[in-house]
């Protein structure tokens, strides 16, 4: 039972990860566009 | 094109539940370890997907090291030709296999060599000039990622079946975690440094980090350690249920590296474009100023 816990923790480590980097993806992404706008909208 | 992405990720979705269920509920339950030998579905496709991205920046690096002159371009072609057709027939070679350590397989070997080539002019054609340099920024940080993921799951699991979470001195684990320490600085170069040479640097170091990535996989054959035998072209045994488990799973993982790939080559390309529009307008307004500046700057007549 105890290893169990292991087996999750891992899994959930996982997709953790995977859900920060997304996020950090997503965010740049955001980022990126707000700045091309205001970049256009300069000139 | 745009509906692709969505259509792709929903599937990729589909084969990643798929996969789980597979690893929780279908594939077989471990003699020996019990449940927590599940986290293999998890590690080993991580490590092997970090493994393949690396390969595919290793390959970018040298592509784009090799296009800055084209005399280097044409000889770096029949070089990785050589390698590709040498490497294979060599492996055909009794005297050569006897080289090879006990339970690796010549035609496992000779496979990965043909790799080698294949890549090359596969990446080179799809990718060209500059979209090197993307691919390559794109597949270390990827590439990163999967690497931490093997690095946090390795230890978990090594816990309930070592006593251990970590083994100082282990080959494995520690050419692992330098390999995704080479990593970690090729992406803080290119993230902090901002000469003209950065792009050049950085291909340099992924091609010498690349280099980590045959002794992390060969590193069992070659010293003693805690790691178990490979799964696959290895000496390592595994009932086929589970292989087939494995391998879907490595699949789904496949599939979703692919489009988080995607998503970061078209966040670079933006990056990118973000960058040029920025110094059109510097350039912009430097003309502006010299346009207002130029009267002052006259000599009265």
């Amino acid at each position: 039972m105890n290893a169990i816990k292991f087996l999750f923790a891992a899994y959930i480590a996982t997709w953790v990860i995977h859900g920060v980097y997304l996020g950090s993806l997503v965010r740049r992404f955001g980022r990126l566009r707000r700045e091309l706008k205001e970049v256009g909208k300069g000139k | 094109m745009k509906r692709l992405f969505p259509i792709l990720s929903g599937l990729t979705a589909i084969l990643l539940a798929y996969a789980l269920y597979l690893a929780l509920v279908v594939a077989p339950t471990d003699a020996q370890q019990g449940e927590v030998y599940r986290i293999i579905y998890y590690h080993v496709p991580s490590a092997w997907t970090a493994f393949l991205l690396f390969f595919i920046n290793f390959i970018a690096s040298i592509q784009y090291l090799v296009s800055k002159k084209a005399s280097t371009q044409a000889a770096a072609k029949w070089v990785v030709l050589g390698i590709g057709v040498v490497g294979a027939v060599a492996c055909l070679l009794p005297q050569v296999q006897t080289l090879l350590p006990a339970g690796m397989r010549p035609s496992a070997v000779a496979t990965t060599v043909l790799l080698i080539p294949l890549f090359y002019f596969l990446i080179g054609w799809l990718f060209p000039g500059d979209r090197l340099d993307v691919l390559a920024v794109t597949t270390a940080e990827v590439g990163v990622v999967f690497c931490t993921i093997v690095l946090v799951t390795g230890p978990i699991w090594a816990r309930p079946v070592w006593g251990i979470w970590w083994a100082p001195g282990d080959i494995r684990l520690t050419s692992t975690l330098v390999l995704w320490l080479i990593y970690v600085s090729y992406l803080v170069l290119r993230r902090f440094s901002n000469s003209a040479q950065t792009q050049m640097l950085a291909a340099a170091l992924a091609v010498f980090g690349a280099l980590d990535v045959p002794l992390v996989y060969f590193s069992i054959w070659f010293f003693r350690t805690q790691h178990p035998q490979p799964v696959i072209g290895g000496g390592g045994s595994m009932d086929p249920r589970m292989l087939h488990v494995l391998l879907i799973s490595w699949m789904a993982f496949l599939c979703f590296a692919f489009l988080v790939c995607w998503s970061r080559f078209r966040l670079e390309l933006l990056h990118r474009e973000v960058e040029d529009a920025h110094a059109l307008e510097s350039l912009a307004g430097e003309g502006v100023a010299a346009k207002t500046s130029l009267p002052l700057n006259r000599s009265p007549r």
